[in-house]
C-alpha cells in the first residue's frame, strides 16, 4: 500500500503585464504617490548603474556588477522593509540599499574600492555587499536569530541569485530558518544567469521557489519585473515573519539585461535575440506605461525625474572622488578593536614606508 | 574547592560568562540536552534555558555563519565544533567573514564570537577526529587563535576569549581534557590574551610549545634538568597575535630553541616561530633552531598515532643535539 505523504505547489503572481496593464486589481496600498515613488527609486538605481559603468570604463571605479533589468527586485526589497528590519544583500542590490538610506556617495565609495563605503550612516545594522556567493545566508539567519531571541518584531531579508541556490550554505540557512521559525525572508533574484551558466544548468528543479519546501516552509514565484507584485509579496512575507510566522522564500523571475560585471562580455554566451526579448519585460518601462495609462505620469514628470537623478548621481560621484583616500594606517586600525601589540611593528613599517615615499 | 579537569574548567568558564553577560549564548551540535560530546556544555541548558543553549542542525559552516550574524547583532556567541576535523566547512566563514567584518565596515559591524573545538590526537579516536591544523587559522588576519594547556589556563583564556570584542578560535587539547586536575577558583579572572606564558624558567635552552604538547615538553624539561640542562618552557597560548617578545627574551638568555608541536612540520606554526627568531633573534642564537613536530604525513589511525605524535624522546634528542653547540 502506498500513501501520498507530502504534496506541494508553487504559485506565480503578477499584477502588471509587461505592457503595463493591470491583470488584477492592485492592492489598496498602491496609490499614485506610492507608485511614483517606486518608479523614482528604480530610475535612480538605473542612473547609478549607468554612471558606475561609465566611471569604471574610465578607470575611476573598480569592477562593477550592474543591475540593469533587475531594478524592481531591489527596489521592492528596500520599499517593503521597514527601518528596523535588516538587509543582508548579495552584490546586485544597490537599489535596495538606496531605498534603505545608503547614500549614493557611499555606494560609489564602495565600488571604487574604499571600505568607508560600507560604513553606512543610514541603515547601521544592514550588512554590506557579500562577494563569496551565498555565504551571507547564514549571517541573515544569525540576524534573524537575534531578533527572535530578543522577542523583537523585526525581520531580516537575504537576497541572492539563481546561481547561489546551488550552494550548501544557502540551503543550510534555509533549513535552519525553517527549523527555528526565524523571521527571515529569502529573495532569489533569478536573473536566469550565473555569469555564463544558464538557470537550467544550475538545477533540475522546476522552480527555485520549491527549494523552500525541503526546508519546511513555503516558496512562491513572483514576476520579478513587476514591482507591484514584488512589493505585495514581500510585505506579506515580512508581516508574517515579524509576527512570528517564520521564514518565506520569494523567487523573483527577472533577467540580467547587462553584462555580469564590467569584466564580463555576455555576448560570449547568449545572443542578442534573447536579450532583446527580455527588454520587452523591462520593469521600468512597465511601470512607466502603467503610471502613464493611469494619468499619473507625464512627459514633464519623466524629464524632471531624469534630470534630478542624473544631477544627484553626478554630485555623489564627484563627492566620492573628491574624498582623499584613508591614511595608510587605516589598514591596521580597523582590524581589531584594539591593535594587538604584535602588529604595532608592521603598522609602523607601513606608515614609515609611506612617509619615505611622500 | 575540588580540583577540576580541563574540560570541567571550560564548562565553568562558559557558565561564568553566561551568568555575567546575558548576551553570551552557546550553540553547536548536541550541546544542549546532551551537554556536548565531551560534556563541555553539561548543565548549561538546565541553568540558562533553551534561548541561550541551542542545538543547531548538523552543519558547521552554517553555525559559524550564524555566529557571524548573531554577533553582528550584539550577541556573544560561543559555537562548539565536536572535533577540529569538522571545522573546515567553517573556514569560509572565518576567513571571508569573521576576520573581516570589523575592518570592511570600518567598525560599524563587529564579530565578538568564539569558535571552540577539541583538537589533536592521542585518544584513539576514529579517522578525522585527531587533527591539528591550528596554523590554518593562525594565517587568518583579524582573528585570535588561542590554545589552553591546563585547567586554570582554559578557564582564564576562555573567559577572556568570550569577553574579547573580536573573533577567537579556541582550540582545546582533547588529550588533556581529563588528563589531570587542578584547583581553579571560579573568580571570573580572565587570563591575558596575546601573551605567552613561561611555565618553567631555565637558562640553557628554550622549549616553545602550546596545547597538548605542553605535557611532553614539561616532561622533557624535567629529564633535561636531571642531566644538568636548565630548560625554559614557554606555552605560546595565543598563537595569533604572537607575543614574540617573550620568546625572543628567552632565547636572548638561552641561545638555543626547540619548537614542539603536534601538527605536521611543513608550514606548521613552528615555522613562524623559527622565522621570527631568524628575523630578530639570530645573533642571540648559538645553535640552529630545531622543530619537533608531527611528520608530513596524514594523521594515522589510532594504532599508529603515537608514532606520529612527537614524544618526550624526540624532544630530548633535539635538545641534547643543541646542547652540543657551545
Ligand atoms: C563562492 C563563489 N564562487 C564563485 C564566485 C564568482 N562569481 C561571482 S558572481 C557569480 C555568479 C553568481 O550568479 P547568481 O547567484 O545567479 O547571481 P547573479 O550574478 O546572477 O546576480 C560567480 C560564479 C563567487 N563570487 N563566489
Ligand atoms: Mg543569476
Amino acid at each position: 500500500m502506498t500513501d501520498r505523504v507530502a504534496d506541494f505547489h508553487v504559485d506565480f503572481t503578477r499584477f502588471l503585464a509587461p505592457d503595463g496593464t493591470a491583470v488584477a486589481p492592485l492592492p489598496g496600498f498602491f496609490d499614485d504617490p506610492t507608485l511614483r515613488r517606486l518608479y523614482g527609486h528604480m530610475v535612480l538605481a538605473r542612473a547609478f548603474d549607468t554612471k558606475a559603468i561609465a566611471l569604471q570604463r574610465t578607470g575611476r571605479l573598480g569592477t562593477y556588477a550592474p543591475s540593469l533589468g533587475q531594478e524592481a527586485v531591489a527596489v521592492a526589497v528596500g520599499a517593503a522593509m521597514v527601518d528596523t528590519d535588516v538587509l543582508v544583500p548579495s552584490f546586485r542590490e544597490h537599489g535596495a540599499q538606496l531605498v534603505r538610506g545608503v547614500t549614493l556617495q557611499e555606494l560609489f565609495l564602495f565600488w571604487a574600492g574604499d571600505e568607508r563605503g560600507n560604513d553606512f550612516a543610514g541603515p547601521r545594522q544592514d550588512f554590506p555587499v557579500c562577494i563569496p556567493v551565498g555565504s551571507h545566508a547564514p549571517h541573515a539567519a544569525g540576524v534573524a536569530l537575534a531578533f527572535k531571541l530578543r522577542r523583537e518584531a523585526r525581520a531580516a531579508v537575504c537576497v541572492f541569485g539563481d546561481g547561489a541556490t546551488s550552494k550548501g550554505d544557502v540551503y543550510e540557512a534555509m533549513n535552519l530558518a525553517g527549523a527555528w521559525t526565524l523571521p527571515l525572508v529569502f529573495v532569489v533574484a533569478n536573473n536566469q544567469w550565473a555569469i555564463s551558466v544558464r538557470r537550467a544548468h544550475q538545477t533540475a528543479a522546476r522552480t527555485l521557489a520549491q527549494k523552500a519546501v525541503a526546508a519546511g516552509f513555503a516558496g512562491e514565484q513572483v514576476d520579478g519585473n513587476d514591482v507591484v507584485a514584488l512589493c505585495h509579496a514581500l510585505r506579506q512575507a515580512l508581516d508574517r515573519a515579524r509576527a512570528g510566522g517564520g521564514p518565506h522564500l520569494i523567487e523573483a523571475l527577472t533577467y540580467r539585461l547587462g553584462d555580469h560585471t564590467t569584466a564580463d562580455d555576455a555576448s560570449r554566451y547568449r545572443d542578442d535575440e534573447e536579450v532583446g526579448r527580455h527588454w520587452k519585460e523591462d520593469p521600468i518601462a512597465r511601470l512607466r506605461a502603467h503610471l502613464t495609462a493611469r494619468g499619473a505620469w507625464t512627459r514633464d514628470d519623466e524629464e524632471a525625474l531624469l534630470t534630478d537623478c542624473a544631477a544627484r548621481v553626478e554630485a555623489a560621484a564627484r563627492d566620492a572622488q573628491a574624498l582623499a583616500p584613508e591614511p595608510a594606517a587605516a589598514l591596521f586600525d580597523h582590524l581589531y578593536a584594539t591593535l594587538p601589540p604584535a602588529l604595532a611593528g608592521q603598522r609602523a613599517a607601513l606608515v614609515q614606508a609611506e612617509a619615505d615615499h611622500a | 574547592m575540588p580540583d577540576i579537569t580541563l574540560v570541567e574548567a571550560v564548562n565553568l568558564a562558559l557558565a561564568r560568562a553566561m551568568a555575567e553577560d546575558d548576551r553570551v549564548i552557546v550553540f553547536g551540535e548536541d550541546v544542549a540536552v546532551d551537554g556536548g560530546v565531551f560534556r563541555a556544555t553539561d548543565g548549561l541548558l538546565a541553568r540558562f534555558g533553551p534561548d541561550r543553549v541551542l542545538d543547531t542542525p548538523l552543519s558547521e559552516g552554517l553555525f559559524a555563519g550564524l555566529a557571524v550574524g548573531v554577533a553582528a547583532q550584539g550577541f556573544r556567541p560561543v559555537a562548539e565544533f565536536q572535533f577540529m576535523g569538522f571545522m573546515l566547512p567553517a573556514l569560509d566563514q572565518v576567513m571571508n567573514h569573521a576576520g573581516r567584518l570589523r575592518n570592511r565596515t570600518r567598525g560599524r559591524l563587529t564579530c565578538p564570537l568564539v569558535l571552540r573545538a577539541p583538537y589533536g590526537g592521542g585518544i584513539h579516536a576514529p579517522e578525522h577526529h585527531s587533527e591539528s591544523f591550528e596554523s590554518l587559522f593562525a594565517h587568518v588576519p583579524g582573528i585570535r587563535v588561542v590554545v589552553p594547556s591546563s585547567p586554570a589556563r582554559a578557564y582564564g583564556l576562555l573567559l577572556s576569549a568570550i569577553r574579547d570584542p573580536d573573533p577567537v578560535v579556541f582550540l582545546e587539547p582533547k588529550r588533556l581534557y581529563r588528563a589531570r586536575r587542578q584547583e581553579v577558583p571560579d573568580d571570573g579572572a580572565g587570563a591575558p590574551l596575546d601573551r605567552c606564558f613561561v611555565l618553567r624558567p631555565g637558562t640553557d635552552l628554550t622549549l616553545v610549545t602550546w596545547g597538548a604538547m605542553v605535557a611532553e615538553t614539561l616532561d622533557a624539561a624535567q629529564a633535561l634538568d636531571r642531566e644538568g640542562v636548565a630548560a625554559e618552557v614557554i606555552d605560546v597560548a595565543t598563537l595569533k597575535p604572537l607575543d614574540t617578545d617573550t620568546i625572543l627574551a628567552s632565547v636572548a638568555k638561552t641561545g638555543r630553541c626547540v619548537i614542539v608541536h603536534e601538527a605536521a612540520l611543513t608550514a606548521g606554526f613552528g615555522a613562524e616561530v623559527a622565522a621570527r627568531l631568524a628575523d630578530d633573534g639570530l645573533f642571540d642564537l648559538r645553535a640552529p633552531v630545531r622543530r619537533v613536530a608531527g611528520w608530513d604525513t596524514v594523521m594515522p589511525y589510532p594504532r599508529q598515532e603515537r608514532r606520529y605524535m612527537p614524544g618526550t624522546d624526540r624532544i630530548l634528542a633535539a635538545a641534547r643535539g643543541l646542547m652540543e653547540y657551545a
